[in-house]
């Protein structure tokens, strides 16, 4: 027998038993990013207008807004843009077109995946602005080597996701394929391709960052127009307002270019 | 069409999987393939299907398969390799495409797989939209549409719940029974085995060996009978008697590796 002596009086009141799962979800609300961000562009406007800020060092949005606005009616602003896109365009196109390749190339052959991964491996670190001198000295002073070097920083971060998209098709959808009989080339289209899209995109985000990157490091170094050459000499005019113009636009064309890639993402990827 | 496993042997590395496995599928046949988990059931229906070349021995056909068939070997998968960006009626026509049909030929083909598998209301969804059941009715829609002569079903229903299992068993009865088809069908439950198959092929655990090949002494028909369950249960305990002692080995050695 048990002693129960010990054991407290039976309890008839219920109680609720307390919520303890909250937390841990976080959802951002729709409106929730704009409002910060405007309230800190109105705190920005408000230090400005009060005086409380140097404008040298740091110029008020709405000076920045009008510069932007003396730019564009100037046309200096789409003269700057269309150089620095064409470069960004050109160098974006011939990396990735490249890249998609030797990534496909390394996915599917042993052959090219034992030599491209230990070049890959070896030339990815590079900084690929430091390459900038060399290419001008073997392309010239034009575009080319700022062409060139937006390329080589696409086609390594390119080949990269494609091969790792490539490596996660689901192995039982090739086998699948190749139990009916399915030829070489309409498995690489039908189930490699769709299959490493998302991959592909998800590498489309980081080279879109990495070609606007190049493309003002490149025009910094040596261009009479871009965004780039732009941007350094306004810093060397001190004209504050007009370098912050620069970077407004970079923002805006960067988040233009995300924008894109998440339609494309939506479109060619509904199914997941 | 007949399928025989000729001295079939396999290794992956060190470890001996398959040892000397013979057996023959004839036309129309149903075989079950049985035996304790790590057997190499399912690396057996791989090499059968020529997806996996054994270490020594053959897979062999012998005879002409049917004329209309397209693929006379085709796989049934575990986890039903769908393609989770093509609809259901895409998936089905996949196996099609790289034929010499032509476009109304291949969609005749996936009208009559989809109708005979209930999914032709769902032909336009993706994979991710249906339940496990119904995407192994397109796994199964997709098989029928290259019109095989033998299913090799790799534990077609173990991802599933036992309802769903129940009501895809009683798909495959129907489709066996008026297909003409064969089947080598690997799975570890016994009752799918007793319930299916002509004959039960039990393997040995690692490395499996045939230690016993068991005919089951109905037709499918009969077997949905209520006098047939006592029968159909007695077969099912012999087959576990001849695995259970290496089922119990085989888990110890799988939880000790």
């Amino acid at each position: 027998m048990l002693d129960r002596a010990g054991t407290p009086a039976k309890d008839d009141t219920t109680r609720r038993v307390r919520f303890r799962g909250a937390g841990f979800v976080p959802a951002s609300s729709r409106f929730g990013g704009w409002i910060a961000l405007a309230l800190v562009i109105a705190i920005w406007q408000a230090a400005g207008s009060a005086g409380l800020v140097n404008p040298l060092f740091l110029p008020a949005p709405s000076a920045i807004v009008h510069a932007i606005y003396e730019l564009a009616i100037s046309g200096a602003l789409w003269q700057h843009l269309s150089a620095s896109i064409l470069r960004i365009g050109v160098g974006w196109v011939l990396g990735t077109t490249a890249g998609v390749a030797v990534g496909f190339a390394i996915g599917l052959s042993r052959l090219a995946r034992s030599v491209g991964i230990t070049f890959i491996s070896a030339l990815f670190p590079i900084p690929k602005i430091a390459l900038l001198p060399l290419l001008i000295l073997w392309l010239g002073i034009g575009e080319e080597p700022k062409i060139a070097t937006i390329a080589l920083g696409v086609f390594f971060s390119t080949a990269i996701s494609v091969y790792s998209g490539v490596d996660a098709v689901p192995r039982n959808l090739i086998r699948m394929a190749q139990s009916f009989n399915v030829p070489f080339a309409t498995i690489v289209r039908k189930v490699v391709w769709p299959g490493a899209l998302p991959a592909i995109l998800a590498g489309f985000r980081i080279t879109a960052s990495v070609a606007l990157l190049l493309v003002v490091s490149a025009e910094m170094i040596g261009a009479q127009y871009g965004i780039g050459a732009f941007v350094l000499q306004a810093g060397n005019l001190m004209q504050t307002d007009q370098l912050l113009a620069g970077v407004v636009i970079l923002s805006v064309f960067g988040l233009v270019v995300g924008r894109v890639i998440n339609l494309l993402e939506i479109k060619l990827l509904h199914w997941r | 069409m007949d399928l025989i496993a000729n001295h079939i042997f396999h290794r992956f590395g060190d470890l001996a999987v398959l040892d000397d496995v013979s057996f023959t599928v004839s036309a129309g046949e149903v075989v079950a393939i049985v035996g304790p988990s790590g057997c190499g059931k399912s690396t057996l229906l791989s090499i059968l299907g020529g997806l996996l070349q054994p270490t020594s021995g053959a897979p062999e056909l012998r005879g002409t398969p049917p004329v209309d068939s397209l693929n006379p070997l085709t796989f049934v998968f575990q986890d039903f390799a769908l393609l989770p960006w093509a609809t259901v009626e895409e998936n089905v026509e996949f196996p099609l495409l790289h034929t010499q049909l032509s476009a109304a030929q291949r969609r005749a083909l996936v009208e009559d797989a989809l109708r005979r598998t209930g999914l032709t209301d769902f032909r336009k969804t993706y994979p991710k939209q249906l339940s496990g059941g119904m995407r192994q009715r397109v796994g199964i829609s997709r098989a029928l549409a290259v019109k095989p002569a033998i299913l090799l079903m790799d534990e077609p229903l173990s991802a599933l719940d036992s309802q769903t299992r129940e009501l895809l068993m009683e798909d495959f009865v129907r489709l066996l029974a008026d297909g003409g088809m064969g089947a080598v069908y690997v799975t570890h439950n016994l009752e799918e085995a007793a319930r299916l198959a002509d004959r039960i092929v039990v393997l040995s655990r690692r490395p499996g060996r045939i230690r016993e090949v068991v005919a089951v002494p109905m037709t499918r028909a009969e077997r949905g009978e209520i006098a047939a369950r006592e029968k159909l249960l007695a077969l099912q305990n012999q087959i576990w008697s001849l695995i259970r002692n290496e089922a119990i080995d085989a888990e110890r050695e799988v939880q000790h590796a």
